[in-house]
């Protein structure tokens, strides 16, 4: 049990970025106000998740123009993926052990 | 300390955004029973303009000219029915848009759009060479069998039974084909009835 419990990863505690996470995993790239409208969330505060992601390396961003507008982007990376997975898998065993 | 249930609720969470952030799900039921009953009209309106129902208008025919008034007429119906039918698929899917707080033009209606545009264009362009061809008995299968293709491609994006409504429109354009003659029947199983038990369906399924 305390075994599980440590393989499931700190940077994803906030459902938030479990969200964030889960989005970029099935989309190749999703841009700040698609992640915004999925998740329901100010600005400030997906703004911060995705700093905090960033900073582990989970996600990358890319700011392009779309016309004249600025359009900030967002990928997972391969590190990201492989974490997300990671965590979804120690999730699905503390759930069956409970059961 | 999170709890069992704080786990579960995230998995719960996961699995919806996943979905949501992949699929197009504002299409509704009624769309479907709509979009059925403009094609049953429409093909009452295009028997009671002309219905050549012989089966000299097969493969090999090559004749043409001889309509010219008419071919236009059920042309321009055909298009009619298309865009009364776009047209009211995306109003419903946008008042379910304004009701479940969804933006309607988002990534994954994009993708269904795309995706399910490549193959009805191709019908649409091989319909009209066929049409200059000459070989007009072809159109009712052809187009049953895009739409199909079309349907099947963009269930991906959007609710899974679309795929078994392609397959089934893609089996009736395949049967269209061998029955040359009876195009407008297939046609009305099709368009007209498949997208009322269809919508039917639909409706009960998501919307009750």
């Amino acid at each position: 049990m305390k075994a599980i419990l440590d393989s499931l990863n700190k940077a994803f505690e906030s459902r938030v970025r479990l969200g964030i996470m889960s989005a970029l995993a099935v989309n190749n790239s999703l841009d700040f106000s698609a992640l915004k409208e999925y998740l329901d969330v100010t600005d400030g505060n997906l703004a911060s998740h995705l700093k905090a992601l960033e900073k582990e390396e989970y996600v990358v961003m890319k700011k392009s123009f779309v016309g004249r507008k600025p359009n900030t982007s967002f990928y997972i990376t391969m590190l990201g993926k492989k974490a997300f997975e990671e965590h979804l898998t120690a999730l699905e065993k503390l759930i069956k052990s409970q059961k | 300390m999170k709890t069992e249930q704080d786990y579960i609720k995230d998995l719960t969470e996961i699995r919806s955004i996943m979905e949501r952030s992949t699929k197009f799900l504002t299409l509704t039921g009624w769309a479907g029973i709509m979009i059925g009953i403009y094609a049953l009209a429409g093909a009452y309106i295009g028997y009671k303009l002309s219905y050549f129902d012989n089966n000299a208008d097969v493969y090999n025919n090559i004749v043409t000219t001889e309509k010219p008034a008419i071919i236009l007429n059920l042309f321009l119906l055909a298009i009619g029915i298309l865009i009364l039918s776009l047209g009211t698929a995306i109003f419903l899917s946008y008042k379910k848009s304004k009701k479940t707080g969804d933006s309607l033009w988002n990534a994954a209606a994009r993708r269904l759009v795309i995706n399910m545009a490549i193959p009805l264009v191709t019908g649409g362009l091989f319909i009209l060479i066929l049409y200059s061809k000459g070989l007009i008995g072809l159109i009712a299968p052809v187009s049953l069998i895009f739409y199909g293709m079309a349907l099947l491609n963009g269930s991906k994006f959007t609710f899974e039974e679309y795929k078994y409504l392609g397959i089934i429109e893609i089996m009736l354009g395949l049967l269209a084909s061998l029955f040359i003659g009876y195009g407008l029947l297939f046609w009305i199983i099709g368009f007209g009835v498949m997208h009322i038990v269809y919508g039917i369906y639909m409706h009960l399924r998501y919307e009750k």
